[in-house]
């Protein structure tokens, strides 16, 4: 440490004389990323994605900072690592704590302020709403105008936006009218044929006449003043039909009335605790969520205890300088660890398949029963943890056999002068100084396991089914695939609130764990 | 005379002991060998077997043929090659870039001291620590975003999946790399500033090669990691021909797994292949990295 104070001198003088020319190149260069990226903003923010739209200005701005400011320059050399990590890796996580207390999923996909709009979109016809009988007129640029006959003969011509006029023939453009009062011509536009007008798809959407007094056409003989049918009231937050005078009382991200009926579609909204409080309290929730913590852990824990444990008892068997073909033997042992996770998992799903896998089809000849490794709770859990054996015992036996060279001879000789058993020296020497070695691997390895969604999804997608859940829930799911069960399985109800809940409780779980791990690991150096 | 005969005949009893000892062990070895194998001369088995269904297969197929390979290559019905293009490709740029993102992030923690250093670099772990798979829901719902404006970037581009993965270059092996920076002295890189290099041609022509053990390393980790990716790549791309050759194969076995389970055999083997190899053939350099704390997914 004593180097320190020369570095920092140093690296506060290392004043580089970058030539102008290149310098000028990398401003500009940078110049023209931000017009990208301050291009890109605009459009998020245009849809409406504002907390993207924040963390990618976040990033933004610490990037220029960082190129541009001179204190800054060790950090130059990551920027782009921290960039990538700041938006695929922390943006995340803080979307995922937002999410965790809204109620985004099913029937709250939108924004209220989208959701507010379409249902204020919908329009009725008033008792005392007028009706008119109509023709359409086209322009060659595809506009609309409507000429509007009411029930006493007067003539109106109807345009989008615009107020009703009700001009003489040879104003406005307005030909001669016929002898149903229709104007033969409009200037600039071509009059439609009943059959054309009445199967125009158009015609129908489009409200003639301003804002509020809107005029539509409701069928091929009559088109009308329609009002909105709802009514947006800030202070009580609620939609108030025109129609019938009832009262949609916002209620967790739907307008909801008295009597239960609710407004389609409902919005994201804040819901506070709740989706925590579901997880930790819910009656409904608890008799699966219980079952799928403990067997979590049961998981994490047997498969770390097996996996060590088998892995441990190889290395301590080939320790031996001297034993034959030993290089042989650890390259065909690693062989399951080599091979992709995922291709293993399918395998290993064909050979415990009953009745056609391999193993069934021995057990079966032999005892003439094998086990359902599928359809039974327990043997499913069996399986699981045979296959993770399986995969993982390799990666042990290669840590454990590094380890166990690095334990000096001589404890073992001042042992066996002490008249030490073997079995004595294992749990005295050899275990406690492996355990230092490798301690910090085996946290890793039960957060790993903890966490491992891809053997639980590709052996059996956390099957077989728990009976009487309110979501789907399978006795071999543990927390994680439950949440992309929650999340991603869409015919079932998408609840990404309550999926993001969940995940912040294994975050913080993880979390816990791996601070644990530093502090009582040497990783700082 | 007697007491001689005794510390003989005591040694050769120790000798036959030994002896014993690895015999016992070399049953034991060759018990563990089969369960480790047995798997894959399953799987091989299974990939010659010409009717490939589950239900049919023996150890040693009769009338073994290439039956499954053609089906699976020639037949047009499995894009196969295109699976196994499309996970070398995005493989190879993500160990690649990942690769350059650690190594200059570590070069930096390793040779300047500046503000903020040591809770950087803890941060960087402990952000780390946070499974990728857990934010799978923020992270689909941001690149669905992305995809709005330019579906380039967008859900099912291949784009989007890397840049997701380089997400995580700024991980855990920054710490074995710099570990190993560590261990090079900075006299070299005095030196070399006293004749008048910059940080940026020390980095590259002094410390790069230097590297090369650790890089090779870290690199293959990377490759191994990214080919193996099952989750993100499910959740993100959406249409056969833009799959990588792990969902590829996820897919096809929800559909058919036990029809055409010679067919997947095959396509598994040909899957597993490459890392089989790149893995035996450098196991030494891999295991030393792993041992230091290295991550393979």
């Amino acid at each position: 440490m004593t180097s320190i104070p020369s570095q920092e001198s140093r690296t506060a003088g290392a004043t580089s004389s970058i030539p102008v020319l290149p310098r000028l190149m990398n401003f500009l260069i940078l110049i023209a990323i931000d017009v990208c990226v301050i291009w890109f903003l605009s459009r998020l923010v245009s849809l409406g994605y504002y907390p993207l739209a924040a963390a990618i200005l976040i990033i933004l701005v610490f990037v220029n900072v960082v190129l541009l400011l001179r204190p800054a320059r060790p950090i130059r050399w990551m920027v782009i690592g921290l960039a990538l990590m700041g938006l695929f890796v922390i943006y995340p996580i803080f979307f995922t704590v937002w999410v965790s207390f809204t109620n985004y999923g099913e029937g709250h996909l939108i924004t209220k302020e989208q959701a507010t709009d379409q249902i204020l979109r919908a329009k009725y016809l008033p008792e005392a709403g007028k009706a008119y009988s109509w023709t359409a007129f086209k322009s060659p640029q595809g506009d609309y105008a409507l000429w509007l006959v009411d029930a006493d003969g007067n003539g109106y011509l109807a345009m989008v936006g615009e107020p009703l006029t009700q001009p003489q023939p040879g104003e406005a453009g307005v030909g001669e009218l016929d002898e149903k009062g229709i104007p033969t011509t409009i200037e600039g536009y071509q009059k439609l044929n009943a059959i054309r007008a009445a199967t125009d798809q158009n015609l129908t959407e489009i409200l003639f006449g301003e804002e509020g007094k809107t005029i539509q056409v409701r069928s091929p003989s009559e088109a009308a003043e329609l009002l909105p049918l709802y009514i947006y009231d800030p202070d009580r937050d609620a939609m108030i039909s025109q129609e019938t005078g009832i009262t949609y009382q916002n209620i967790r991200g739907t307008f909801t009335a008295q009597n239960g009926t609710q407004l389609r579609p409902g919005f994201i909204e804040s819901v506070r605790f709740t989706n925590f409080r579901d997880f930790f309290i819910s009656p409904a929730l608890r008799g699966p969520l219980v079952r799928i913590i403990l067997w979590n852990f049961a998981f994490a824990f047997f498969s770390l205890v097996f996996n060590f444990a088998l892995g441990l008892a190889i290395a301590i068997m080939f320790n031996d300088k001297f034993f034959p073909f030993k290089k042989v033997i650890r390259s065909l042992l690693i062989i399951p660890y080599t091979i992709p996770a995922l291709i293993t998992i399918l395998i290993w799903r064909g050979m415990l398949n009953p009745e056609l896998g391999v193993f069934d089809r021995m057990l079966e000849s032999l005892f003439g029963w094998a086990p359902p490794w599928f359809t039974d709770q327990w043997w499913s859990k069996i399986a699981i943890l045979i296959v993770n054996l399986w995969l993982s015992y390799p990666y042990f036996m290669l840590v454990c056999s590094g380890a166990l060279q690095s334990i000096s001879e001589d404890y073992y000789a001042a042992a066996q002068v002490d008249g030490a058993s073997l079995w004595q020296q294992f749990w005295n020497i050899t275990l406690p100084l492996l355990l230092v070695a490798v301690g910090p691997l085996l946290v890793a390895s039960f957060t790993f396991n903890f966490n491992n969604f891809n053997l639980i999804y590709l052996f059996n997608q956390g099957l077989p089914p728990m009976a009487g859940t309110p979501t789907p829930a399978g006795h071999t799911d543990i927390l994680i695939s439950y949440v992309y069960n929650l999340a991603f399985s869409g015919n079932r109800g998408v609840n990404y609130g309550f999926a993001s809940a969940i995940t912040i409780v294994i975050f913080l779980f993880v979390g816990v764990i791996t601070l644990f791990q530093f502090r009582f690991t040497n990783m700082w150096e | 005379m007697s007491s001689l005969t005794s510390i003989q005949g005591l040694r050769s009893s120790a000798r036959a002991q030994r002896r014993f000892g690895i015999a016992m062990r070399l049953i034991i070895a060759a018990i563990l060998i089969v369960f480790s194998i047995f798997p894959i001369l399953w799987v091989i088995s299974a990939s010659f077997n010409p009717t490939g269904s589950l239900a049919t297969q023996t150890l040693i197929p009769r009338n073994a043929g290439m039956g499954n390979y053609r089906e699976l290559l020639n037949s047009g019905e499995i894009p196969f090659w295109t699976w196994f293009g499309n996970s070398i490709k995005i493989a190879s740029i993500t160990s690649v870039l990942a690769l350059a993102i650690t190594t200059a992030g570590a070069y930096a923690f390793s040779r300047f001291r500046f503000r903020g250093r040591q809770t950087m670099l803890k941060g960087i772990l402990l952000i780390n620590a946070f499974p990728a798979l857990l934010a799978l829901v923020a992270t689909f719902l941001m690149i669905s975003q992305f995809g709005d404006i330019l579906p380039g970037i967008g859900l099912n581009s291949h784009v989007s999946l890397i840049l997701v993965y380089l997400g995580t270059a700024m991980g855990i092996n920054i710490w074995l790399m710099k570990g190993f920076l560590d261990t090079i002295p900075r006299e070299i890189d005095e030196a070399a500033r006293v004749e008048g290099a910059s940080d940026w041609q020390i980095f590259t022509k002094l410390i790069l090669p230097l590297l090369r053990p650790i890089l090779i390393v870290i690199g293959i980790l990377n490759y191994i990691t990214a080919y193996g990716e099952f989750v993100l790549a499910r959740v993100l791309l959406k249409t056969s021909e833009q799959f990588t050759l792990m969902v590829g194969l996820q897919i096809f076995t929800q559909a058919q797994f036990q029809q055409r389970w010679g067919v997947f055999a095959a396509g598994a083997l040909i899957g597993a292949l490459p890392i089989m190899i790149i893995y035996l053939a450098l196991q030494d350099q891999i295991v030393g990295g792993l041992t230091q704390g290295a991550v393979k997914g």
